[in-house]
């Protein structure tokens, strides 16, 4: 069993995975997702990994690495069209429909006349998100036409053309200025957390601090459904509480962070992270070890094998 | 004057910096800038995130 871990910096969150790591005594390498290069014809230096574990800082980088790896048949955590609907709001916000998980009333333009009158049939306030971007990037909070406006027309400026995919979602109060970060690994929602700010977007990586907050069966079945709808794996589950309409999922995360989490909850989620990679990789030798054992060799009309 | 890496929890010991300069941590590589030098060295991350840069 040999892991990768493809990442772009040692965060403390790539230290505790090492630790992880070394403690099962797993081999591991870590791929630097500044130097690694593909040749799609040549998966050869590939091949020494079981899984990988794709820990990108970069949406793009870490969609691409895992699009190569999955097509040469080489798993990641999490694989390439997990990334492709969690890295794209609009993409999980489909999925998450289609599946029937409760989320916060979501609307799509493409022109900002078009987005204008979808803000005002939805009606004040709402939220604009681009539909790639983490961390709160240019998260707007559109309280009234004249912020509409001006946000609308920056964002027909602003040069990548995601800019210009308006994605509207709902304005959910948050209860007791609080959401929850739920982490779901393998189907189960291992831990969670409260994340509380003064401001509206209650993002630890915008200084939101987090709490433990005890997993329910209420919470652990939407959670669990939302990390089905987007494809399963390890996940982090973003959502509001209401009075009304009880949870709602608002965003699921690909590539977690948790070093907040980890500490506060007191659940070892390196530790369970790494425990379904390891079960990834070995479902990957045990299907090797079966297409050995029953594998014809793929012949020519003229009877030579291929 | 030493100052934790808010990235991986590494003590910096650093000497001779100045407000507004660029380190980098000796133990996970990361950019940091120094954000104060008195009373106390601080220091955060570099202004550096792409644009699809997240989790």
């Amino acid at each position: 069993m040999k892991i990768g871990v493809l990442l772009s910096r040692v965060r403390v969150e790539e230290k505790w995975l090492f630790e992880a790591l070394e403690k099962r005594g797993v081999e591991y390498g870590r791929l630097d997702d500044r130097e690694v290069k593909f040749d799609l014809a040549d998966p050869g230096p590939w091949l020494q990994y079981d899984v990988i574990l794709e820990r990108s800082l970069s949406f793009g980088r870490g969609l691409y690495a895992c699009q190569v790896l999955n097509g040469w048949g080489i798993p990641t955590v999490n694989t390439a069209q997990v990334a492709a609907t969690c890295g794209d709001k609009l993409a999980t916000s489909a999925a998450l429909q289609a599946a029937g998980v409760p989320q916060p009333n979501v609307r799509l333009a493409f022109t900002p006349e078009a987005a204008l009158e979808a803000i005002e049939a939805m009606g004040y306030p709402v939220v604009l998100k681009p539909v790639i971007g983490s961390w709160g990037r240019l998260v707007s909070k559109v309280n009234d036409r004249e912020a509409a406006e001006a946000i609308l027309e920056h964002r027909e400026v602003l040069g990548n053309y995601q800019q210009q995919i308006y994605y509207i979602q709902e304005y959910v109060p948050k209860s007791q200025g609080r959401d929850i970060r739920a982490y779901v690994v393998g189907g189960e929602t291992i831990a969670a957390i409260y994340r509380a700010s003064p401001h509206w977007i209650t993002n630890t990586a915008r200084g939101a601090a987090g709490t433990n907050c005890p997993v329910t069966p209420e919470l652990d079945t939407i959670c669990a459904a939302a990390a089905q709808a987007v494809g399963g794996g390890v996940l982090a589950v973003d959502l509001f509480e209401t009075d009304d309409r009880g949870y709602l999922v608002n965003e699921v995360n690909h590539t977690m962070e948790f070093h907040t989490s980890a500490p506060v909850t007191g659940v070892d989620i390196p530790g369970k992270v790494i425990d379904y990679v390891i079960s990834v990789g070995r479902s990957r030798e045990q299907e090797e070890i079966s297409a050995a054992n029953y594998k014809l060799p793929i012949t020519s009309s003229a009877g030579r094998a291929l | 004057m030493s100052a934790l890496c808010p990235e991986c929890e590494a003590n910096l010991s650093l000497n001779d910096v100045v407000t507004g300069e660029i380190v980098v941590c000796p133990d996970c590589g990361v950019d940091l800038e120094v954000t104060t030098v008195e009373p106390a060295l601080a220091l955060a991350l570099a202004p550096q995130e792409a644009e699809d840069w997240g989790e």
